[in-house]
Parts: C-alpha cells; sequence; structure tokens
C-alpha cells in the first residue's frame, strides 16, 4: 500500500492506482470530462489538475494520469488549481454553448458567462476522446477518430464519410459527456455489416 | 565512391579493426596532394535556392573547356552548408582560401582563367566589408567567420557529405574506433558526463544524466533499448539540425552509434522531417556508404559489436518534434504526445527505455568521446559547456548560422557576427527558443548566451533560432504570428493548448485593431499562467512565452494599442495610417506608379497626397520613396 496527503488528509492507494481514482475513494471531489472508468485516462481534458507541493516547490499534474506515490502531498483546492479550471470552464462555455451539462459544470465551479466569442451557438462536442477511445479499446472497432490537429480536430468516421465498420451499438451514445454524439452518430453509422438485430437471432 | 562501386567492392570495403581504418585515412590521404587546388561550391539549401547547382555545373564546364595544364587541375566539390547563406552561392578556392560570394554561373570562366591558371583574384566577387568598405580576400578575415568558434560544424563546408572517404580523411569514425577498442561502454557514459553536454533540442537536459538513467532502468526493466535521433527541427527560423545532417551526416551517425554502443542498443532510429529532403538523402547515403565499410550493421569492426539504424521520415507536423509525440508517430500511429510522467528514459518506443537526443548533441558525442570530456568542458561557461549553433535570421545583415562559445554575450552574436540590423539601427528584440522561447530586448544585449542565463531573461535556449527584430516590428504582431503557428500545430489533444491558445490569439487580434482595454491584458496574463500549468506536453506549456516576454518587456507598446489605438512600430493594418511629408516629396511619381489600388496622386515634381480612404496600408509607397518622404504613424 502507498501512503500519501490529499488535501493534508492521510490517504492509503494501491500500487498502480491514480490520484483520481484514490481521491475517489474517499470521496474527495475533483471534476472531470474526459475520464471514464471503461477506458483507460488521457488526460485530454486537464479539469482534474490538482497541485503537488513539497516545501516551496510545486507543480500541477492531471489526476488522472498521475500515478500515486510514496509521500506525495496533493491540493486539489488551490489558487492555481482554481485559475486552470476556470479558465477551462470559461473557454469551454464559449466552444460547446449547446451543453446544458457544461453549463451546469461551469457554474458549479463559478463561471456563469464567458468574455470569448461564441463560433457556432449549436455546438455540444468538446471533442474529449471518449467516444473513439470507448469504439477502440472496448468495442474493438475503431469507427470512429479524432482526426486532423490543432483547431482544425474534429471528430468523425474515416474519410468523413458514414462507416459499416460502425456497429451501431451505442456505446458511444452512453460514454458522451455532453450528448453530442447523438448528432454525430448518424454521420458515422453506415449500413452495418451485421445489424443488431441479425445478432440478438 | 558511388553506390554500385560500394556494392561491388563491399567486401573488399569492409573495414575490420581499427587499423583498418587508419590504412584506409592513411591511403586516401597519400593520393591526395595538398598543394592542388581545390574549389569548393557551397550546396546547403540555402546556396541551393540560389543557384549554386547551376554555378558548380558551369565551373565544371568551364574547367573541361579550359585546357589547362594537368599539373594544376583543380578539384571541384560541393559541400553542406558553410553558414553565410545571405551571401550565397559561395565559392571558395582551397588551400588559398580565397572567398567568393554571391557567385553567378556566368561567373565560372573568369574564376578558373583568373584565379585557377593565372593566380589572380576576382576583386567584383569579394566580399566588401560593410564597416570600413574594404574587400576582404580570406575566408578565416570575413566578420562574419573571424568572431565563431566551429567545433560541432568543423567539417561542414570543407567535407563532401555524399562521400565517406571525405569523411574519413577528416578524423570521422576515429571516435567509434577507439571507444570500440579501447573504452568499455561505462568509461563512454563516464566520458560524455564529464563533458557536462546538455540537450540542445531546446529544454538543456545534461545528456550524461539522462544516459546513465537509461541505464539504470535497463537494470531494472532489461533490454532492448533504442536510441533516436531527433531530426524534427520545426522551429520558423531554425536550420541548425537542418545543416549538420546535410553537411555532416557521418557525425550524427558515429555519435549515435558510440550512444548504442554505451547503452548496449542494437536499434536506432532517425526521425528526420519530410520538409528536409536533402537532409534524408545524405544521411541514405551516408548510412549505405558506413554499413559497406563495416561501421553500421552486425559486427561493427570486428568488435563484437552490432547496431542498425533505419530513418522515419516525419510527416509534416511541428508536434512530432516532442519527444513522446515522435516516439507514437514512429509505432504508426497519430503524433500526439503523452504524459511524461513516465520518464522515456524508463518507457519511451514501445514501451522500451529509449534515449532520444537532438541532432546536434549526437554531433558533439564523436568530438567528445575523441578529444576527452575534460577538453569539451573547457569550452563554454561551467553548466554551460561546449558550443552552441544558431541559425540568425530576420532584420540582421549577415543571415546565416554561426557556432559560438557558450556563454557570448547576445550583442556578439547579433552585431558582431551577425553584422547588426540593415541600416545601422540597434535592434530592438531577439526572439530566441522559437516559438517556445522568448523576446529579450536589446537593453539586454550583454545577456551571455547560456541555458541558465536566457531561461533568467525570461526566455529560452531552445534549438538555436535567433529571429532579429527592429523598430518596424510589431510586438503584438509577433505574439499573434507564434500563436497562429502554434494552434494550428498544436495536436490538438488537451483543451488548455487547443481552446487556449486561439482564444489568446483573438485576444491579440483585438489588440492590433485597437480594440480591448487594460483588463484583457490582466485576463492574458491569467490565462497564460492557466495554460502553462495544465497543458500536456511542452508544446502547450511554453507557447504564452513569447506574449509574456513582450508583455514583460514592451508593455507599453501593449498599453498604445489598447488605449491609444496607435501601433507604435507601424505594423498593424487598422491603427496606421500612411501620409507623404511635403517637404521631403520630390514628385518623382514612382510611389503613385507602385500603388496597388492607385490611391495616390499628384502631378509630376508636385507634392503627392495619399487618399486614405482608399489606402490598404500595404506600405509599397514607403519601400519604393528614395527620399524617405512617406511616413506612418
Amino acid at each position: 500500500m502507498i501512503t500519501f496527503t490529499i488535501n493534508d488528509q492521510k490517504v492509503t492507494a494501491k500500487k498502480g492506482w491514480t490520484v483520481l481514482e484514490t481521491a475517489r475513494e474517499y470521496g474527495i471531489e475533483i471534476p472531470t470530462l474526459c475520464h471514464h472508468p471503461a477506458v483507460k485516462p488521457s488526460g485530454a481534458c486537464r479539469l482534474c489538475m490538482v497541485e503537488l507541493k513539497e516545501k516551496n516547490w510545486s507543480k500541477l499534474v492531471a489526476s488522472c494520469i498521475y500515478p500515486v506515490a510514496e509521500g506525495i502531498n496533493v491540493y486539489t483546492e488551490t489558487p492555481r488549481v482554481h485559475n486552470v479550471r476556470r479558465w477551462i470552464l470559461e473557454m469551454l462555455l464559449a466552444s460547446c454553448p449547446a451543453s446544458p451539462e457544461i453549463s451546469a459544470l461551469a457554474q458549479a465551479h463559478g463561471v456563469v458567462s464567458t468574455r470569448f466569442k461564441i463560433h457556432d451557438p449549436s455546438q455540444t462536442c468538446m471533442i474529449c476522446g471518449l467516444c473513439q477511445r470507448i469504439c477502440e479499446e472496448v468495442v474493438g472497432l475503431s469507427a470512429i477518430a479524432v482526426v486532423d490537429r490543432g483547431v482544425h480536430k474534429k471528430v468523425g468516421s474515416p474519410f468523413m464519410r458514414p462507416t459499416d465498420v460502425c456497429v451501431a451499438c451505442g456505446c458511444c451514445l452512453t460514454v458522451c459527456p455532453t450528448g453530442a454524439m447523438k448528432d454525430i452518430f448518424d454521420t458515422v453509422r453506415g449500413e452495418p455489416k451485421m445489424p443488431l438485430t441479425q445478432l440478438a437471432m | 565512391m558511388h553506390d554500385h562501386a560500394l556494392a561491388e567492392q563491399s567486401d573488399a570495403l569492409r573495414l575490420r579493426s581499427l587499423d583498418d581504418l587508419n590504412r584506409l585515412r592513411k591511403q586516401i590521404l597519400d593520393k591526395r596532394d595538398p598543394d592542388q587546388p581545390e574549389i569548393v561550391v557551397c550546396h546547403g539549401t540555402g546556396c541551393l535556392a540560389n543557384g549554386s547547382a547551376d554555378v558548380s555545373a558551369a565551373i565544371r564546364s568551364a574547367l573541361d573547356t579550359s585546357g589547362i595544364e594537368a599539373k594544376v587541375v583543380p578539384g571541384i566539390k560541393t559541400t553542406g552548408c558553410q553558414g553565410f547563406c545571405s551571401h550565397g552561392p559561395l565559392v571558395v578556392i582551397r588551400p588559398r582560401g580565397i572567398f567568393y560570394q554571391k557567385v553567378k554561373p556566368k561567373d565560372a570562366k573568369e574564376i578558373i582563367e583568373k584565379t585557377i591558371v593565372q593566380g589572380d583574384v576576382v576583386k567584383r566577387l569579394l566580399y566588401k566589408n560593410p564597416t570600413d568598405g574594404e574587400k576582404i580576400l580570406h575566408e578565416q578575415d570575413i566578420p562574419f567567420y573571424k568572431r565563431q568558434t566551429r567545433v560541432v560544424l568543423h567539417n561542414i563546408g570543407k567535407i563532401d557529405p555524399t562521400d565517406i572517404s571525405d569523411t574519413i580523411a577528416s578524423g570521422g569514425y576515429q571516435a567509434l574506433a577507439k571507444a570500440l577498442t579501447t573504452m568499455t561502454p561505462e568509461q563512454v557514459v563516464q566520458e560524455i558526463e564529464t563533458s557536462g553536454l546538455r540537450g540542445r533540442g531546446g529544454a538543456g537536459f545534461p545528456t550524461g544524466r539522462k544516459w546513465r538513467s537509461a541505464l539504470t532502468a535497463i537494470e531494472k526493466k532489461g533490454r532492448p533499448v533504442y536510441v533516436v535521433v531527433n531530426g524534427d527541427e520545426g522551429d520558423p527560423g531554425a536550420f541548425m539540425d537542418r545543416t549538420i545532417m546535410e553537411g555532416d551526416p557521418h557525425a550524427v551517425l558515429e555519435g549515435l552509434i558510440l550512444g548504442a554502443y554505451a547503452l548496449g542498443a542494437n536499434q536506432g532510429y532517425l526521425y528526420v522531417r519530410a520538409e528536409y529532403p536533402l537532409a534524408i538523402k545524405h544521411l541514405t547515403i551516408a548510412m549505405e556508404q558506413a554499413r559497406a565499410c563495416g561501421l553500421l550493421g552486425d559486427n561493427i569492426l570486428n568488435s563484437g559489436f552490432s547496431f542498425d539504424a533505419r530513418i522515419n521520415r516525419g510527416a509534416g507536423a511541428f508536434v512530432c518534434g516532442e519527444s513522446t509525440a515522435l516516439f507514437t508517430s514512429i509505432e504508426g500511429n497519430p503524433g500526439n504526445p503523452r504524459p511524461k510522467y513516465v520518464r522515456s528514459v524508463e518507457e519511451g518506443l514501445w514501451g522500451r527505455p529509449t534515449v532520444l537526443n537532438n541532432v546536434e548533441t549526437w554531433a558533439n558525442i564523436p568530438l567528445i568521446v575523441n578529444k576527452g570530456g575534460d577538453w569539451y568542458a573547457k569550452i563554454g561557461v561551467p553548466h554551460s559547456t561546449g558550443t552552441k549553433v544558431f541559425s540568425l535570421v530576420g532584420k540582421v545583415n549577415n543571415v546565416g548560422l554561426v557556432e559560438v562559445p557558450m556563454g557570448v554575450p547576445l550583442s556578439t552574436i547579433v552585431e558582431d557576427i551577425g553584422g547588426g540590423v540593415p541600416g545601422g539601427a540597434p535592434f530592438k528584440a531577439v526572439q530566441t527558443g522559437g516559438p517556445s522561447g522568448g523576446c529579450i530586448p536589446y537593453e539586454l544585449k550583454d545577456t551571455p548566451v547560456d541555458f541558465d542565463s536566457l531561461t533568467k531573461a525570461g526566455s529560452m535556449m531552445g534549438s538555436g533560432a535567433m529571429i532579429v527584430m527592429d523598430n518596424r516590428d510589431c510586438v503584438v504582431d509577433v505574439g499573434r504570428y507564434f500563436l497562429r503557428f502554434l494552434e494550428e500545430e498544436s495536436c490538438g489533444k488537451c483543451m488548455p493548448c487547443r481552446l487556449g491558445l486561439s482564444r489568446m490569439r483573438e485576444i491579440l487580434d483585438n489588440f492590433s485593431e485597437g480594440k480591448g482595454s487594460e483588463k484583457d491584458i490582466e485576463d492574458l496574463l491569467s490565462l497564460s499562467k492557466a495554460i502553462q500549468d495544465s497543458a500536456l506536453c511542452a508544446l502547450g506549456s511554453s507557447a504564452p512565452n513569447p506574449v509574456l516576454t513582450t508583455l514583460k518587456y514592451f508593455k507599453d507598446e501593449y498599453l498604445a494599442h489598447v488605449t491609444r489605438q496607435k501601433c507604435p512600430a507601424g505594423v498593424c493594418k487598422n491603427l496606421i495610417t500612411y501620409s507623404i511629408d511635403p517637404e521631403l516629396c520630390t514628385g518623382c511619381t514612382s510611389c503613385a506608379k507602385q500603388c496597388p489600388v492607385g490611391c495616390i496622386e499628384g502631378e509630376k515634381k508636385k507634392t503627392h497626397a495619399i487618399d486614405t480612404g482608399l489606402c490598404i496600408r500595404c506600405g509599397i509607397c514607403m519601400d519604393t520613396c528614395k527620399f524617405n518622404a512617406v511616413n506612418v504613424i
């Protein structure tokens, strides 16, 4: 067992756990968007940043991927952590203005409005990549990909055409934290090679 | 030595010991006549772009038709980049060291007739010293070269990079032979530790310590272990690594083999960006020739040590210069970085212990092994030993590649070697370290250029790009440029980088239009801090640096944009107006002729005027006017 502290509270964790898993075990709340227990953590949304402190030294790490270590001191509610969270939420409010989930999360952290320009008022997808990861890691199909890079990054099927690789299992719909997948789903799903009804018979 | 010839003689060429290598070296040197003139034409990318391939062809044909006597027939050699790129194509006549610049194909005949046959100098091709107007005859007397210390670049411009015999003649692979025959892997690691060499790719991590921690990881996890060359140099304005790969590919290769020997690796990778076709070509040739000579592949120099490497080309993503993104790219996946909470020396390529170093770092290794870590540690300053290669670009007279010992003042590089800003005004700032670095203002021109001093000034060494700016460069515009570059080049995986950089750029866009407030400047600082704290890799976490350093040193210029709606540098189009000074205007009409929208009116020999309503603020009139009559406010 590994012993360390979160917010000065002594905690123990199994080897190989992450800081986030330990915090959740102890009921300490850390916000996340791209985290899901069914898939490997990817550290994309950075909402789960926590501060590690050691005397005069400190740094921020992503708790969903940071492996626990003996004697570390983790703080989940520091000014630096709040600064990161608030900026990410404020930017997400402008990027996904149509998502009630994002609005609710932002509000819970005191972010009620955004100073940034809204480019697409109907947008709900924040490209966290959960849909892609569940399709690849759990379903084993990779019908959905996160394509392109930087500001041009988007979620879609290969060549942005409906694909018969998709079996319409709906896993991506289930894990999507903002409900964006319901709009994307029909652009991904082609005529399945094996319809689900046939599978059931 | 050509490919087919190599294949035929491959067995005969194979070197089986240090003695073999020395015998071959002696053979090559004995065949050479030290008095035979040699015409060296720079075939670096810069000179090639200026037509140096035509120049060397013209020299060749001029030589064929000149009918000069057999005993003075000169050799012609094409080399990698000699560094003085703004004066290319360059031609050097050795052994006299006569330096011709800006040579055209039509000059070839005269060079042969005058310099080679008669021993005279073609004066008009010599470099003119801008300070006193004197023509300079010899390469080593030109101020640009005089103040440099060429250690890593010592071979470049002297050897033909496509011919291994040239490399061997100049002492190439001596370090490898020395290590394989007289040193244990442990001793190689110790030499690197003693040398104090720090990674040349940007962060300056001590190379010896990296190798040592890889050895510790290998003890725990066992082999295989991989060695990787990071040749994905992508900073705007940077071309140090390209020059080394093009001009002395065997140095990189020899360094890599030495690293592999020290760590017990049998497989290496050279990750080179696809935009560097000549570097890839020269490295490929170098590897084929090294294999044929038994210096790469199975049982190198019959030592029992086997190592081979392959080249992986990048696919145009800047982020693949980040080590973990580079690994995922080699593994065949999209180049997204992964968190470095477990270090690459423990879990790198294919999840195995991996040592990745930058091209210039690897090229330093043979020198250290050859001459000893103590020798190396004496160059430069404590904590930043050795030399560093910089590419000097922007508003500077001598654009090119320079190598200086660590710790020389910034002004030595920009003013003494670079010749300062065209026109003679002091420079405004120097951006070091590319888009991840920062701006150093003129007031700090005496800052020693070493890892720690640059970091203290808020910038960083980075890979070695130096972009010089003058009073007509606007810091808001510079910040927008780098942010726009990075928002396109971010992998887009983590949100602070993907969303944050474009939002920062939007704030700066507003500034450039005179919108915004002092509160926006505070927001910019706070958002920058959040991105630095939370981005997944160094691309994101260092991206706010150019904005932060310009805010630190040029806050007044930012304030001028947001409070007075003025761009003091005259760059931001929405905030400037062009006008013609009636006192200075001679009515020559040249500005009116050049104006693309026809908004300048005036009769010949009478004062002209700009219709500011129609003016698109392109600035062509200002560049055209010979009487400095066009102003920008």
